[in-house]
């Protein structure tokens, strides 16, 4: 060891004041620091996740109307739409004046509304006519097609049907999305639903085309009710029938149409050729979904024990699929 | 009005023009949509898209004839593209102007003063142009080989370019001659050793030209971003891969004209490179009118090309921006016919070296890039490109990377691709099922019309269906389906599905289901007793109403008859089922039931299957599909072709 130095070196003096602002900056920068940990300070750490609370959809059902059911014959979509709704009572009996109706389209491919694997535009524009001309403050036209939504509706005619009718289209997105749970169901649980397409609606009315489909056995009325789920819906297809029961539970129209004009009965529910249609010039409307898809079946040469989820329907109380009960109203248009 | 005000109102013009392109650009009917909107009128314009092409396909495809009006303009005006119209390099300019807001006169002066590195734009328009008049000489040597005239005229004209170029500077003529000598080298290469595909084009150019970057990096970046609040231009949200190498490119170039105004259209703008080239031929340029001046140099201090208007203006460096016309206090500064009283530099600051080194690197890069045979027997299965794209080897001689395709889709699945093509399809598009809104829409083909360089070819509907005319040629596949068996629910996991076969838009469809019964995990139940159309078990060995989704059966095989009945409900120890079993089996013994789920396999029909994926974009196996798009089977490679026709 040898020394470097014999006595103190030489050092700056501290200044007292210096000294003083120094110690109380680093004073309260610690006690901030102390201060901020104590705050944010977690002892536990994230809990399993949270499923937010939920809520259900309103219910556009009008039980004073009952449960009626019309099948109009004839190859014109207006003209039997309109024999079909007379039937009923006329549709001055559903929609009111200031009424807020949104109709749910089947728009879930990109294709020509010749191919009908589509909502007819057609028979959209004249049922919208009909709503605005018995007083409908606005009526609304929805769908989250499984194609590219804007494509899906340009191609399907729905758009332009929409707007020369005087109805608004509302294009799925993301913010339009929130959990719902049905009471009564056994999949529909905290699942991205379309509500906010249903926002402000007073009335609901679903127009499906009268379609083969492979996995539930037929997309009609209540299967339109698919085109209301977000999120990655296609897990339901495991447990299709009680998930279409579960959409009857879930939605509760005003009424709804069953466009049989053409039934495609093979290669569903896309189709994609006109060989896969057939001309079965018949149109459904009732205020009892599974009623009407009870008796849209026929045109695809099956019986409603082909299908489960008709069966699961009833019996959880969503209509009869005995449709001869309820005395329908057989028009024809000629 | 001053001259400069006129610049910026075009400038300001054509920026506004290009975003409103850019927007335009959507899918869709409405008047801001694509309809008859030029959009991609800048990319045309862009005369290295014309070049390059033109060396690669020796054809100058439709739209791009716009190239040849930018080049006269700048034979008669100079680099007039880059000051007056280029939206990427208004912004350049704009931001090299704030970032010069704080500097004194003498720090501008110092930042705007000439820099050899300027030099080193050029060597990057070699590099990237090299590779394509490489392979011009191959295919020259190809057809020499049917037509012994063609190889006679071509070496009457390189000897009379030779002659010429004995008059022009000895740089010029000893660059002209190395880049001849190494093209031919590299042309002799291919003719003689035959390597196929080795020695080809490739249009590199895409990677650094301004146009087709400036138009990805809005469109791939500013515009999802933008509108990702609004939701005017699309109503999901658009992605794109690849968004960080977009932007880390985009974001330095612009960020980096606050250090130095105009960075990358001083040191890195192969376009400017080649408007650089054509410049020192202009009729009109900037230039003093007397030689004598004070050398106050307050001339550079609004500079944006550097190019010393003080001394010996170097033309092919100025942009024409014109703010030395004002900053000389003497008003010595003039855009006129004759040349400067200083004197010029016209030629680019080339070494010999640096031209040879250039030179070299880039045309054995092609080779390099292809050495690990992606263009043939190791092609990467997962690159599916849009309907209508050539041949690949086609398709990299023409696609520039400007992303106009991805932009167009209307589902989002074409996407700039980064890790499937290698660094020669940077950018390039590629399909990804998994993203956008639905696999490749059946009933479109925008992606091919809008295509500047008909990298992807114009397709009518009826050719991509194979209808009417086209009914012999077949229609056009992108790839084939496959089904993962091991990860399908039907195949895998006896879970009902068949969302694929639902989606496949194909009629008659290109999946197909085989249907068949299989026996639940410990479903064989041995004590069973039945009667009419229940079954009652011993124990109570059953979930409540599991079985009775609609897709479940209560199988009894007894005596040879074999009767399959579905379940409408179950306890734990009964099950109701839909129809009463033939008397026959109605005993009171107890009995083996089997309780079987009714399951439709999907099966894809490789000559249906068009590869749209579809089907893939829908499999509820959400992260690695089980049905999945590759590239077997796509029509632009007969070598991928699947069946035997």
């Amino acid at each position: 060891m040898t020394k470097i130095s014999k006595g103190t070196p030489p050092r700056p003096e501290i200044d007292r004041r210096d000294f003083l602002i120094r110690s109380a900056k680093a004073g309260i920068a610690v006690a901030a620091a102390g201060a901020l940990g104590y705050f944010l300070y977690d002892p536990i750490g994230p809990g399993a996740p949270v499923e937010k609370s939920s809520i259900a959809l309103p219910d556009f059902s009008i039980p004073e109307a009952g449960k009626k059911i019309a099948i109009a014959t004839g190859e014109d979509r207006v003209k039997t739409v309109n024999a079909a709704l007379k039937a009923l009572g006329g549709i001055e009996s559903y929609v009111k004046r200031g009424d807020r109706v949104l109709i749910k389209v089947n728009a879930a491919f990109a294709t020509p509304p010749s191919l009908c694997a589509t909502t007819n535009p057609e028979l959209l524009a004249e049922v919208t006519r009909l709503c605005l001309r018995a007083g409908a403050a606005s009526v609304a036209v929805t769908d989250n097609p499984i194609n590219d939504p804007e494509s899906c509706f340009a191609l399907s005619g729905i758009a332009e049907a929409a707007q020369s009718s005087g109805a608004n289209l509302i294009i799925p997105r993301e913010s339009l999305f929130t959990n719902v749970t049905v009471p009564g169901s056994d999949l529909i649980r905290n699942w991205p639903v379309l509500y906010g397409a249903f926002q402000g609606a007073t009335k609901l009315i679903g127009i499906a085309p009268v379609k083969d489909h492979h996995r539930s056995g037929a997309s009609m009325s209540m299967k339109n009710w698919y085109g209301f789920a977000g999120g990655r819906r296609n897990i339901f297809h495991q447990d299709i029938h009680t998930f279409i029961k579960d959409l009857a539970l879930m939605v509760k129209p005003t009424f709804v149409i069953l466009d049989g004009t053409f039934a495609m009965i093979s290669n569903g529910p896309t189709g994609g050729s006109v060989s896969d249609l057939k001309q079965t010039n018949t149109m459904i409307v009732s205020t009892d979904q599974v009623a009407a898809d009870s008796a849209g079946v026929a045109l695809l040469g099956k019986t409603p024990a082909d299908l489960p989820f008709i069966a699961k329907a009833e019996q959880a109380g969503a209509g009869t699929s005995n449709f001869e009960s309820l005395s329908p109203f057989r028009v024809s248009t000629g | 009005m001053r001259i400069t005000t006129v610049r910026r109102i075009s400038q300001i013009f054509f920026f506004v023009l290009f975003v409103w392109f850019c927007i335009a650009s959507t899918f869709g009917q409405s008047f801001w949509q694509l309809r008859n909107w030029p959009v991609n009128w800048f990319l045309q314009l862009d005369p290295l898209v014309g070049l390059g092409t033109i060396l690669t396909t020796h054809t100058l495809y439709s739209g791009l004839l716009w190239g040849v009006a930018t080049v006269a303009l700048t034979l008669l005006l100079g680099r007039f593209f880059c000051g007056w119209l280029c939206p990427f390099g208004a912004m350049h300019h704009f931001i090299g102007y704030l970032g010069s807001l704080g500097r004194s006169a003498r720090e501008k002066i110092t930042v705007n003063r000439y820099m050899g590195s300027q030099r080193i734009k050029y060597y990057i328009l070699l590099i990237l142009l090299a590779p394509a008049a490489g392979a011009l000489l191959v295919n020259i040597a190809d057809s020499s080989e049917q037509n012994p005239l063609l190889i006679a005229g071509i070496i009457c004209i390189l000897a009379i370019a030779m002659a010429v170029s004995r008059r022009a500077d000895p740089l010029t003529r000893r660059s002209l001659s190395v880049f001849f000598g190494l093209a031919a080298f590299w042309a002799a290469a291919g003719y003689f050793l035959k390597l196929d595909g080795a020695v080809s084009a490739s249009l590199m150019t895409g990677l650094l030209d301004p146009i087709p970057l400036v138009y990805r990096s809005v469109n791939f970046l500013l515009l999802p971003f933008a509108d990702s609040s609004f939701h005017l231009i699309s109503a999901a949200q658009r992605h794109y891969e690849g968004a960080w190498l977009t932007a880390s490119i985009f974001l330095a170039a612009l960020f980096l004209n606050l250090a130095i105004p105009r960075f990358y259209c001083r040191f890195v703008c192969p376009l400017g490179a080649l408007y650089g080239v054509f410049g020192r031929y202009a009729l009109w340029r900037i230039g003093k009118k007397t030689a004598e001046c004070s050398q106050c140099r307050l001339c550079d201090s609004r500079c944006e090309g550097a190019c010393d208007p003080a001394g010996r203006i170097r033309i092919n460096e100025c942009v024409l921006c014109m703010n030395c016309l004002y900053t000389c206090n003497d008003e010595l500064i003039g855009y006129n016919m004759f040349r400067s009283a200083s004197g010029e530099i016209v030629a680019p600051d080339l070494s010999r070296r640096g031209f040879v080194a250039a030179s070299v690197c880039a045309i054995a890069a092609v080779p390099m890039m292809r050495i690990d045979g992606r263009l043939g027997q190791n092609y990467d299965p997962a690159l599916i490109r849009p309907p209508g794209a050539l041949p690949e080897p086609d398709f990299l001689n023409r696609c520039i990377k400007c992303g106009q395709c991805a932009r167009v889709c209307p589902t989002n699945v074409i996407q700039p691709d980064i890790k499937r093509a290698g660094i020669e399809g940077l950018w390039t598009p590629a399909l990804n099922m998994r993203t956008g809104s639905s696999g490749c829409q059946m009933n479109c083909t925008a992606c091919s019309h809008i295509c500047p360089t008909a990298a992807i070819r114009p397709i009518s509907l009826d050719e991509k269906l194979g209808r009417g005319a086209f009914e012999k040629t077949g229609l056009i596949r992108i790839g084939t389906a496959f089904v993962d068996r091991s990860r399908c629910l039907p195949w895998a996991m006896d879970k009902p599905c068949i969302v694929c076969q639902e989606n496949c838009p194909v009629s008659p469809k290109a999946i197909f289901v085989k249907e068949s019964f299989a026996t639940v995990r410990n479903g064989n139940l041995d004590r069973a007793k039945i009667s009419g159309a229940s079954v009652l078990l011993s124990d109570p060995v059953l979930q409540p109403d599991r079985f009775g989704t609609g897709d479940f059966f209560v199988l009894v095989e007894s005596g040879g008859i074999s009767v399959r009945t579905r379940i409408l409900s179950n306890s734990q120890n009964s099950i109701i089922l839909e129809s009463r079993v033939p008397p026959e089996l109605n005993t009171s013994d107890l009995k083996r039931i089997a309780l079987q789920v009714r399951l439709q396999a999907p099966q894809v029909d490789p000559e249906r299957c068009i590869g749209c994926g579809i089907c893939e974009h829908e499999c509820p196996v959400s992260g690695l599909r089980a049905i999945r798009v590759s590239a077997e089977g796509e029509s632009r490679h007969k070598k991928h072709s699947l069946l035997l026709k």
